[in-house]
């Protein structure tokens, strides 16, 4: 899409409203225009003197610094670099560990390389069925569903979302049992004789080994843990084999269990034949805008630019090389582990609101205002950076250049449109201010080419290599990394002839179903799970800011069933307490007919008394530090 | 180190090793089977019956499991008694292994009810095969074949599953039912009936009220009324009694099983009984997920993990495995339509092969029995476990999903009903900009941006502008 005179043009996929309206943010009243100290407005030289000279006092790991799957390629590569060569902190996490991480670490695991579509996305529009599992994409992502158009859908969500309703079959598991499910629709498809056995035995190991886990999950189990009937598991087997895809999405990662959640349906994938192969697959549907390319290039705690791993040497020293420092951080602590980290005394937030969007946000919000120093870089005055100590104004989206990846590992070119509002700077030259006043200033550039340039090489030789990219041949190109040189027309479709493993097999990986970490009981008898709305973005610091994506849905709801709202005496439209064992959100009541019984859902983008995420739970994977956003144990009461 | 020995490596011995390494990574765990290959699922077997998985895949570990897990298993191996005094148990080769906690997992036999001919010195005749074992199905497979006569003695649960997976294979199989209708532990005769005709029209034929008299080897049944069933296979799938020799010769209390207490102690509290052969009050035996919830309380208490870990029963959903025939039955069916402290609802529809029956009691579900509409027992099942309140709407409930709301004609509709969702555009908002001029469907996208987004709602777009032109005819 393009912006003229602040008004956005669609490019030819389509827009939804948020799209349309993005243009609002851009001249909003509410926009940040001055760096503030403790609340009143300060010049840049004296917000970054004081913001230095602070952090100067404090141990490198005391200092953290919070990123963002928002940010482009280029901001978030001077994040890493900046935290690790200025900060010297192993400190360093993002939102998209929220977002990503489950999907990210089982990808790694099944195929020894995570990106989120192997394939280009207008693939999608040859199957003969896809399966979302947890996934709304007809409200996160409507113009995607035009490339679903021909395929039949499977959709994998307890609730009736709007995608559901397109689905030819729709399985509504209970919360939290979604591993159950998967374990059950290969079994299923074992049963049926629908699994691909000439492929596992030739491009894949471990099926063996799966297979003793999912050998418990008979149809008939599977129903009566999730609720899905063994019937539609058997249809659902049959309409998977030929040309179809299996996609991911948060509703299925965001669990305690989120990562093995994911090698469950890409065990099913393999099974089935589909991965690695023209014409069918298996992908994770990314959530941020550039939930890809921020994963990639340093902001994870556990990370280094082109997707490598911090505690392996040879990358350590490659990218030492690149940075011309002889030392770095080892790996830190993982998003929330961070953010409740009671010895971190100063925190760098980076596009990202988690005082709204992190799990039990109460006790985040507590933390964060018992720092010493709470930097927040942000074009709107969000709940986080209301709380600051320093409030950095940063351009945005159409202020800026730079490159994004996209869910399908396609680099896309963001360019300036227009110039930010007078006392605005970009993150880079935040970084590069901040840098200075360490001593290290020469080492960040301000210019995103001059950025990129660097990213180029010290994704070099990684899994995400870009370094045949360039700004000129993205101009003309689509390029799918990895790209390792400039002759090299890019990588649309991976593992057709090999997976990223030594061996180049794809790995089934044993997984067994657990169940939510917090099961309702006679205290909390309801599951609460939490969603987006069409209208709104994330922590909708920025969408609640837009008049007419408010002026629809205007404040925070509950959906429930009509008879669990008559038994918790409520009725539409009033308000009601919706109370789990870490707080108390006061929302709207709306009557669902399509709900569970047992289940109510909250919207996560509003603030205050309204943010479902005071009731979550913090409860993390344990690879991939996932909090269960998506389920946790609560009860209705009157207000 | 504490020493516990499992007799018995069937699936509830299995899986207690497992639940307790998972917990005890140092506990010695020895476990000694009978048969010579590795634990399988039981539970499987009628789809290996059914030609639908290989008997390999039934295998709940590998050849490497005990090693890797460091469990001492002796497979081939029988238990020639138990020595309480000096708390150990002898095996036949002599040797003794002394434990701390012995676990009872010695499983279920089969019941061959007493017709004349159908054993031969203790064991089934040639021509006769028990449904209980792997090695059993592998006897069924070698013998089965298309258009082969096939009785299935036993009317039951196992027995229905093994004749809808041979009559799937081709057999042409007779069952033989000593009721009058079919799973009557689970069913009452309404429900019995309708699934007699569904599995009659996958062509099993029936006959029940009756019993086997006597086996003709190569020919088939006489039964009680005199009349002959042909049968090159018999099936036996009669029941299964639990396998209390070891426990009775030790001189545990046993009445039907070993019988034991909420911890799973049996008389003497430093041996336990698990599974098939135990005794609970709270259980109904033949099925695994008792087996499995008592796995769990015992490795909670043997380990320590939760010494208060008590067993209080399994609420038993009996769900019947086999193709095209769906039914669930749970809690208490036998209830009276007039009960006047149930309330029970009925839908009967035979000819489809449909019949529910539904009793419950406070709101909640106390029982029910869905035969032919997969998705209420889904719902059903759910209900009953979770102990959630039954819906308001009880024809709902026996549909077992919302009714999806029929589509409006766009007269019909409200001002205020969205169309477009993706950029909240309302029915209201299109007929104004219609009525301004807006008259094709790019005019209308550009006023409105409806359908702009997903474009799903394109459908719906047009049959408004097409209301609107018929409704109002352009520049008359």
């Amino acid at each position: 899409m393009s912006v003229i005179d602040g008004q956005v043009t669609p490019g030819p996929g389509g827009l939804c409203q948020k799209g349309w309206t993005a243009g609002e943010l851009l001249r909003h009243p509410g926009r940040l225009t001055s760096p503030l100290l403790h609340g009143s407005p300060v010049s840049w030289d004296e917000a970054l003197d004081f913001v230095a000279s602070k952090i100067s006092s404090y141990e490198p790991d005391e200092v953290a610094v919070f990123g963002g799957g928002g940010l482009t390629n280029e901001k978030a590569y001077a994040l890493g670099k900046f935290a690790r060569v200025a900060l010297k902190t192993s400190q360093i996490d993002y939102n998209g560990r929220f977002c990503m991480s489950s999907a990210a670490a089982a990808g790694n695991k099944a195929f020894g390389l995570d990106r989120g579509l192997p394939f280009p996305l207008t693939d999608l529009r040859g199957a003969d069925t896809v399966l979302l599992a947890g996934s709304n994409p007809a409200e996160t992502m409507p113009p995607f569903l035009r490339h679903l158009d021909g395929a039949r859908l499977i959709v994998i969500d307890p609730r009736r979302t709007p995608t559901a309703e397109r689905a030819t079959l729709h399985l509504q598991p209970a919360p939290g049992t979604d591993l159950a499910l998967a374990l059950g629709l290969l079994h299923t498809a074992v049963i049926e004789g629908v699994i691909d056995k000439e492929y596992i035995s030739s491009r894949t190991t471990g099926f063996d080994d799966a297979w003793r886990f999912a050998a418990a999950w008979w149809p008939e189990q599977v129903e009566r843990v999730t609720g899905v009937s063994a019937a539609d598991q058997r249809a659902a087997v049959h309409m998977l084999a030929g040309r179809s895809y299996v996609l991911t999405g948060r509703g299925t990662e965001q669990h305690a269990s989120g990562t093995d959640t994911v090698s469950a349906w890409i065990n099913l994938a393999l099974a089935l034949g589909l991965p690695g192969r023209a014409g069918s697959g298996y992908g994770c549907l990314t959530g941020q805008g550039n939930g890809q390319g921020g994963r990639e290039h340093g902001q994870k705690a556990d990370q280094l630019p082109g997707y490598r791993k911090i505690d392996d040497p040879a990358a350590r020293q490659h990218i030492m090389d690149v940075w011309d420092v002889d030392w770095l951080p080892g790996p830190g602590r993982s998003a929330y582990e961070l953010l409740v980290a009671e010895d971190i005394r100063a925190m760098l937030v980076f596009g990202s609101n988690p005082v709204v969007s992190a799990p039990r946000a109460s006790g985040v919000a507590d933390r964060l205002r018992a720092l010493d120093l709470l930097v927040v870089a942000d074009f709107v005055m969000s709940e986080t950076a209301a709380m600051a100590d320093v409030v950095f104004p940063v351009t945005q989206w159409a202020e800026e250049d730079g490159t994004m990846t996209n869910l399908e590992g396609r680099i896309i070119r963001r360019r300036k449109a227009l110039d930010p509002p007078a006392g605005v700077r970009s993150d880079l030259e935040l970084v590069q201010g901040l840098a200075s006043r360490l001593g290290v200033g020469e080492k960040f550039p301000v210019e995103p080419v001059e950025v990129f340039e660097e990213l180029r090489r010290a994704s070099a030789g990684g899994l995400s290599d870009y370094s045949g990219i360039t700004y000129e041949r993205l101009e003309t190109e689509q390029l799918h990394w990895p790209v390792p040189s400039v002759e090299h027309p890019g990588t649309p479709r991976l593992f057709l002839d090999r997976f990223a493993h030594a061996d180049g097999l794809a790995r089934f990986v044993p997984v067994d179903h657990r169940g939510p970490a917090e099961p309702p009981d006679a205290e909390f008898p309801l599951q609460a799970t939490t969603g987006r709305v069409l209208q709104h973005y994330q922590s909708g610091a920025q969408t609640r800011r837009i008049g007419e994506l408010l002026a629809a849905v205007p404040e925070m709801y509950v959906e429930m069933h009509p008879d669990t709202a008559s038994r918790a005496g409520l009725a539409p439209g009033e308000p009601a307490h919706v109370v789990s064992r870490r707080g108390t959100v006061t929302a709207t009541v709306r009557c669902v007919p399509s709900m569970r019984a047992d289940a109510v859902f909250l919207p996560f983008h509003f603030p205050g008394d309204g943010r479902a995420n005071l009731l979550t739970n913090p409860a993390l994977d344990p690879t991939s530090r996932m909090p269960e956003f998506k389920v946790c144990a609560v009860r209705l009461e009157r207000v | 180190m504490r020493r516990v020995v499992i007799v018995g490596y069937g699936m509830a011995g299995a899986r207690l090793a497992d639940e307790l390494r998972r917990r005890d990574p140092e506990l010695s765990i020895t476990v000694v089977g009978a048969e010579p290959h590795a634990a399988y699922n039981r539970v499987l077997l009628s789809t290996v019956v059914a030609g639908t998985m290989t008997p390999e895949s039934t295998r709940l570990h590998d050849e490497t499991w005990a090693q890797e897990h460091g469990i001492d298993l002796r497979l081939g191996c029988e238990v020639r008694e138990i020595d309480r005094a000096a708390r150990a148990v002898v095996l036949d080769s002599g040797e003794s292994l002394p434990y701390d906690a012995l676990v009872l997992a010695t499983g279920s036999v089969p019941w061959v009810p007493p017709a004349e001919g159908l054993t031969e010195d203790g064991e089934l005749a040639p021509g006769v095969v028990a449904f209980r074992t792997l090695d059993d199905c592998a006897r069924i497979e070698a013998k089965a074949q298309k258009g082969m006569p096939v009785v299935v003695l036993g009317g039951g649960l196992l027995g229905i599953e093994a004749a809808r997976g041979l009559a799937g294979r081709g057999c042409l199989v007779t069952v033989v039912h000593p009721v009058g209708h079919l799973m009557e532990r689970q069913l009452d005769p309404g429900a019995g009936g309708v699934l007699a005709r569904t599995l009659g029209k996958l062509g099993i034929e029936f006959r029940l009220n009756a019993l086997a008299a006597k086996y003709l080897p190569g020919d088939g049944l006489v039964l009680d009324d005199g009349t002959h069933v042909p049968a090159e296979l018999v099936v036996v799938s009669a029941g299964v009694r639990a396998e209390t020799s070891l426990a009775v010769q030790a001189g545990l209390t046993v009445d039907r099983g070993i019988v034991v207490d909420d911890a799973l102690r049996t008389s003497d509290p430093r041996v336990h009984a698990i599974g098939d052969c135990a005794q609970h009050p709270g259980t109904v035996s033949g099925l695994v997920q008792p087996a499995w919830d008592q796995a769990a309380v015992l490795a909670d208490r043997l380990t320590g993990a939760n010494p208060a870990a008590r067993y209080q029963g399994t609420s038993v959903v009996t769900r019947l495995k086999a193709r095209d025939v769906d039914l669930a039955a749970l809690g208490d069916v036998h209830t009276d339509v007039d009960c006047p402290d149930s309330e029970v609802l009925c839908f009967q529809e035979p000819s489809r092969g449909r019949y529910a029956k539904l009793v419950l009691r406070d709101d909640r579900v106390a029982g029910a029995i869905v035969l032919g509409a997969p998705d209420a027992a889904a719902t059903i099942t759910q209900l009953y476990d979770r102990g959630i309140p039954a819906p308001t709407d009880r024809l709902a409930l026996l549909l077992g999903r919302a009714l999806p709301a029929e589509a409006a004609s766009p007269a019909d509709l409200p001002s205020s009903a969205v169309i477009c969702r993706c950029n909240t555009v309302s029915k209201g908002q299109i007929v104004s900009a219609w009525r301004a001029g807006a008259e094709s469907l790019p005019q209308l996208a550009e006023a409105t941006r409806a359908t702009t987004g997903c474009g799903g709602c394109k459908d719906a777009v047009c049959g408004l502008l097409d209301w609107l032109g018929a409704s109002q005819p352009a520049s008359a």
